[in-house]
């Protein structure tokens, strides 16, 4: 056994010997996330970026904008294109080399929530019908992984849309303007360890076994998407009470974090 | 592009009943090379799922001394959908495999074959929404018949909102149109319900309308279940007249 798996061994037990008395190891309530921080606008190259953490997990995401062709199925609509990576400077398992199953997972829920929340007005971004549309890259770069890569990262997806300007003067398009933002789709994710759920997992607590649940809602507690992620099963009771913990977290984090009027 | 009514006269476009299946036809021990394996059709989607293993698991560093490894591919052939698309794994390819492994990996018992692999190829000859429902479906009925133990069969099925009506098993046009999708996977151990092992969803949906999705989705999978089960004791059958 290599010296890390002891101490993971170790941190599994901690973990699970706390969870029987009803406490997590940072004195958490089981509903709750750590403190967050967004940073906006930190990268003046992109058309719109937010620096997230939260707890020790930090996430940057960047938005690029350029005109392209729309999809067919599509034409009098903006394009959304997410990418997420899990560089090695993040974490000491990641490896360099092109998207594992783990970083597609990431962009893919990520992209879902904007996508399904209708959160960009992609209406708005048209610039010639079924030739020219505005395509929105949001680019997903980890940097730090101390567990719950997905909200964090989801945090910082809207956070980075909602200081977006896209640029249209730099294409002869006139004037810049503010990307159309319409809803704040977050996404919550738990971690499963029996019947028992613990909101916005730390890395330490996910030695337990990475099976978790996100629920995505939008403003109005509509769920957007969901996604079971690890091999375990979870009982209809639990995923019907983690519908409502989600929301309820979704909800906290948007009157505390993104407080704007849409 | 316009949408079409997907519900007329509250019939579905294909004249089924909101909470019908597409017609279903299940074969267990298609292949005679893979150790256990599965020809499935729900409506128009044609699936094969095949099962290698318990075998040695090279590079060996990969091997996990306290339990087997399970591997699961899912394939769309280039000819399987409308427009032909470009052979290997896309993104969307990577996500299934992922979710399908890990039903698997919460059903197989992993622990009886240690520094093994265990490895499950689904290939989608013909796709029309529910695709990684029909793998999964025949995949579990390809383990049995490679003689896995298993902690029960595993059933998928997807639901979906279109025009504002919860629909059981969408097609194409339903899948692509609707509203809202959700594929789902169920252990059903002794003919009974018992836990979820695959959840996804995306569009708009509230919550009263997902616990209603969950209800139809388990009438779907009882049906399922029933042809599964069907297909594997048709398989064990023969091999008892014959010998």
């Amino acid at each position: 056994m290599k010296a890390e798996d002891i101490l993971s061994e170790i941190k599994k037990d901690y973990v699970l010997a706390k969870l029987k008395d009803g406490e997590r190891i940072d004195g958490r309530k089981f509903d709750e996330f750590r403190k967050i921080e967004i940073h906006s606008g930190i990268i003046q190259k992109a058309e719109g970026s937010a620096l997230v953490k939260l707890g020790n997990t930090q996430v940057v995401v960047g938005i690029k904008m350029q005109p392209g062709e729309p999809f067919p199925d599509t034409p009098d609509k903006g394009v959304i294109i997410t990418n997420a990576e899990l560089v090695p400077l993040a974490s000491p398992t990641f490896e360099p080399g092109p998207p594992d199953e783990h970083s597609v997972e990431l962009a893919r829920v990520v992209d879902r929530g904007i996508r399904e929340s209708e959160a960009i007005d992609l209406e708005k971004l048209c610039i010639e019908p079924g030739k020219k549309v505005w395509i929105i890259f949001i680019d997903i770069h980890a940097v730090d992984d101390d567990g719950n890569l997905m909200d964090a990262s989801s945090i910082a997806t809207i956070s980075a849309l909602l200081n977006t300007k896209v640029p249209a003067s730099r294409f002869g398009l006139g004037e810049d303007f503010k990307l159309p933002i319409r809803d704040l789709p977050i996404s919550v994710t738990s971690l499963i360890v029996g019947n028992k759920y613990l909101v916005d997992p730390s890395k330490d607590e996910l030695s337990v076994g990475e099976n978790t649940l996100t629920i995505t809602t939008d403003k109005n507690d509509n769920i957007v998407a969901i996604q079971k992620s690890g091999g375990y099963m979870l009982s209809e009771e639990l995923f019907y009470e983690l519908l409502d913990v989600s929301a309820r977290c979704a909800r906290k984090i948007r009157e505390d974090y993104l407080k704007i009027i849409i | 592009m316009l949408k079409p009514k997907l519900i007329v006269d509250g019939k579905r476009l294909d004249g089924r009943a909101f909470d019908e299946l597409r017609p279903i036809k299940i074969e267990a021990d298609v292949l005679k090379r893979a150790d256990g394996s599965c020809y499935i059709e729900m409506g128009k989607n044609k699936v094969l799922a095949a099962v290698y293993g318990p075998r040695e698991l090279h590079p060996r560093h990969l091997q996990d001394p306290s339990k087997a490894i399970i591997r699961y591919r899912y394939n769309m052939a280039a000819f399987s959908v409308e427009e032909r698309r470009r052979p290997g794994p896309d993104r969307r390819s990577i996500e299934i495999s992922k979710v399908s492994k890990e039903v698997f990996e919460a059903v197989i018992m992993k622990e009886l074959f240690p520094r093994s692999a265990i490895d499950i190829f689904v290939e989608v000859l013909q796709a029309d929404a529910g695709s990684r429902a029909a793998g999964i479906n025949a995949a579990s009925v390809a383990l049995i018949d490679a003689g896995i133990p298993v902690k029960g069969i595993v059933t998928s099925v997807a639901v979906a909102k279109v025009d504002g009506q919860l629909v059981l098993d969408p097609m194409k046009e339903e899948d692509y149109y609707g509203e809202a999708d959700l594929p789902i996977a169920f252990l059903i151990r002794n003919g009974k319900i018992e836990s979820i092992t695959l959840l996804q969803m995306d569009g708009r949906m509230t919550k009263d309308e997902i616990k209603r999705v969950i209800e139809l989705a388990k009438k779907g999978v009882m049906e399922i279940y029933r042809l599964q089960r069907d297909a594997i004791m048709r398989k064990f059958m023969v091999e008892e007249d014959e010998g």
